[in-house]
């Protein structure tokens, strides 16, 4: 029992975590003593012990680094404890950035294999468009979110639309290039024997390249599921009336609140794990439907 | 594949409609009789694709007629988008015309690709080169010709235009910029590569760190830019923080996976030769390590680009790439974002490729880089 614990990945991972959390700990009492001094000073509280100052240092309002207890708390108070309509209320920050995340999700990845799928059909435009999509990969497309916000809003397009745009774009050059790759993959030996079965285009797409790409363009889809919560929450910078993962963020920083950045960070880091892992869940089961062997 | 053939006799039915339509109603109205070189040189395009739609078989120097037409009549269409006053429908069948030719064109290309050599290795360039233009083209045609405002997109000789004059701003901006994205970018790989030595006697700390380290990558890092401006100031150090945070766990994930590729047999000669751990490490596993070293390094590279870009998206002094596309989009002065974005894309990609080349350099004998050169 203890040695498969040790073996495994569940003791060193929750090792990892402890360690983190005791350099958490010290780093918050670092950071915060400062203030912590000046506080005490202000209020005429020269003479105090260095319990009170660590007591102090983990329990301020607006520290420089709040500690994960405090985190909790915020999580607790604004996920669990305020109504999920009202705005301040995380539940109703998240669910404004990931809907937008999965609606351009679902618009950039289906495009992104749309696109394959004729790339890997037409010989001219995986020569000529495909290195611009693979250079694409190479350069900060994000920097074009906010842009895409304010012209959008020119045309009056406005609510989940523009930042559901930069989540598509963003998912949209992953999938592409994993899925040319996935599509790519079977081996000469393979559409051989295709051929000597005399399938036809249509066939061979079907029913070898296709299940040959699905553990590419799942492994590219989760990459491009995470890509999509990032475009969102930088696009929700730009556009911060609608409230958002990214227009907490703001807002924290503007009122030096940094409990609630924190909070919307780790909020934001798990509703990405969730989805990343939702997409584990659809590749397991796609795979294994198409013949995969575990 | 014969399917190009309507599109390209389309293509050239276009051109002689456009070489025989009003191009231009100029400030005084319609002006039919000028533009003698522009109808010249779409007649031209009319005949070469007529021509090259044709089932006989052709000379063949003639395959190059199509493309040097499309750049002739690509060149005149910029020209005649230029001048004042609004287009006639000859010009937007001119337009049609040089689009569909060029895609043709690029089919010429590949077509005539050869499999290995020199020529291959050019025509492998143009044909994207091709394509690239070709979108240049008509986005400078369409933006001009129909009017768009400035405020929605410029035309890509008015981002030139601006990218050119405003170089000292740009050239602030960059500096601002890259030397954020510099400092982190080093801190951030080598701490990643120390700490996977480090740890690399430990396999329980490494069985602890690399699921954390992939779930990392997953996660929204960018988030913490506010934090990091809060701690380090509006300067470039908090933006090297972000990068710092950003391309720590990518270099450490692909380090300790690299120094486990080494094989069996090369570890067991090693051991042979009687070699200690830190030899092992020097002169076996750290080089056949640095194909994912450089795989991590590659992915850092458009990963410190964006956490710079984007942490300056939450304050900066008044300069810098991701504060001049924050404020110039609030301006409403769109070339001038687009300009910067120009600059940060060519200097991501020219970046990517410098590590290309030094991968290709440094791993050689990697078997990725052996075949067919």
């Amino acid at each position: 029992m203890l040695t498969s614990l040790w073996q495994g990945k569940t003791l060193p991972v929750l090792t990892v975590c402890a360690i983190i959390t005791v350099f958490w700990y010290l780093g918050s009492i670092w950071l915060n003593a400062d203030m912590q001094r000046m506080l005490f000073e202000n209020n005429g509280n020269p003479s105090y012990s260095t319990a009170e100052l660590i007591e102090g240092t983990l329990s301020q309002e607006k520290p420089k680094l709040p500690t994960p207890l405090q985190i909790l708390a915020e999580l607790n108070k604004t996920v669990l404890e305020t109504a999920p309509t009202s705005k301040r209320s995380l539940v109703y920050h998240g669910s404004v950035t990931l809907s937008a995340t999965l609606l351009g999700f679902l618009i950039g990845s289906s495009l992104g294999m749309a696109l394959a799928i004729v790339v890997v059909h037409s010989k001219s435009l995986d020569r000529s468009l495909m290195p611009w999509v693979v250079a694409s990969q190479t350069i900060p497309i994000i920097a074009l979110a906010p842009m895409i916000v304010v012209i959008m809003n020119q045309f009056e397009v406005t609510g989940l639309l523009p930042k559901a745009v930069i989540a598509a774009y963003l998912s949209f050059f992953p999938v592409t290039v994993g899925m040319v790759k996935g599509l790519r993959s079977p081996d000469p030996l393979q559409l051989d024997l295709m051929r000597t079965y005399s399938a036809n285009q249509i066939q061979t797409f079907l029913k070898l390249r296709v299940p040959a790409s699905m553990p590419f363009l799942f492994a590219s889809l989760k990459v491009a599921v995470a890509a999509s919560l990032v475009g969102t929450v930088v696009a929700e910078l730009t556009k911060s009336e609608d409230g958002g993962f990214g227009a907490r963020l703001l807002g924290g920083s503007y009122y030096g609140q940094t409990i609630q950045i924190w909070a919307a960070l780790f909020a934001a880091a798990a509703c990405a794990w969730v989805l990343v892992s939702l997409v584990g869940v659809v590749d397991r089961v796609v795979t294994r439907s198409m013949g995969a062997r575990p | 594949m014969k399917f190009h053939r309507p599109l390209i006799l389309l293509a050239g039915a276009l051109a002689i409609f456009a070489a025989v339509s009003p191009i231009d109603f100029g400030i005084d109205g319609l002006a039919i009789g000028d533009h003698l070189w522009s109808r010249m040189v779409f007649s031209l395009l009319g005949i070469a694709s007529l021509r090259d739609s044709q089932d006989t078989p052709q000379p063949a120097n003639a395959a190059w007629n199509v493309p040097f037409a499309t750049l002739l009549a690509a060149v005149e269409i910029v020209e005649l988008a230029h001048m004042d006053g609004a287009r006639g429908w000859g010009f937007f069948c001119a337009v049609g015309a040089v689009w569909l030719c060029a895609w043709r064109s690029v089919d010429i290309i590949v077509e005539r690709t050869p499999k290995l050599g020199k020529r291959a290795r050019f025509m492998r360039i143009l044909a994207p080169f091709v394509f690239g233009v070709t979108l240049l083209v008509l986005w400078e045609a369409l933006t001009l010709s129909l009017g768009v405002p400035k405020v929605i997109l410029p035309a890509p000789s008015a981002i030139l235009f601006r990218l050119v004059t405003s170089v000292p701003t740009m050239a602030a901006d960059f500096v601002q910029t890259v030397q954020g994205i510099a400092a982190g970018y080093l801190i951030g790989c080598g701490a990643g590569v120390v700490v996977a030595i480090l740890i690399d006697r430990m396999p329980f700390l490494q069985r602890g760190l690399l699921p954390l380290g992939n779930l990392f990558s997953a996660l929204p890092i960018v988030g913490v830019a506010p934090i990091m401006v809060m701690w380090f100031g509006f300067d470039w150090p908090s933006k090297a923080a972000v990068v710092v945070i950003m391309t720590f766990f990518p270099m450490l994930v692909n380090t300790v996976a690299g120094l486990a590729a080494a094989g069996h047999m090369e570890l067991d000669l090693m051991k042979t030769y009687g070699a200690s751990y830190r030899q092992t490490l020097l002169y076996l596993r750290l080089p056949s390590a640095l194909p994912f070293m450089f795989n991590g390094l590659k992915i850092n590279s458009t990963l410190a680009f964006i956490g710079a870009i984007v942490a300056e998206f939450f304050g900066t002094p008044i300069v810098g790439m991701g504060f001049r596309i924050n404020t110039e989009v609030g301006r409403m002065n769109i070339d001038m974002v687009w300009a910067t974005i120009v600059v940060a894309g060519v200097a991501g990609s020219l970046f990517y490729a410098l590590l290309a080349a030094v991968e290709r350099r440094a791993t050689f004998w990697h078997a990725s880089y052996r075949q067919g050169a």
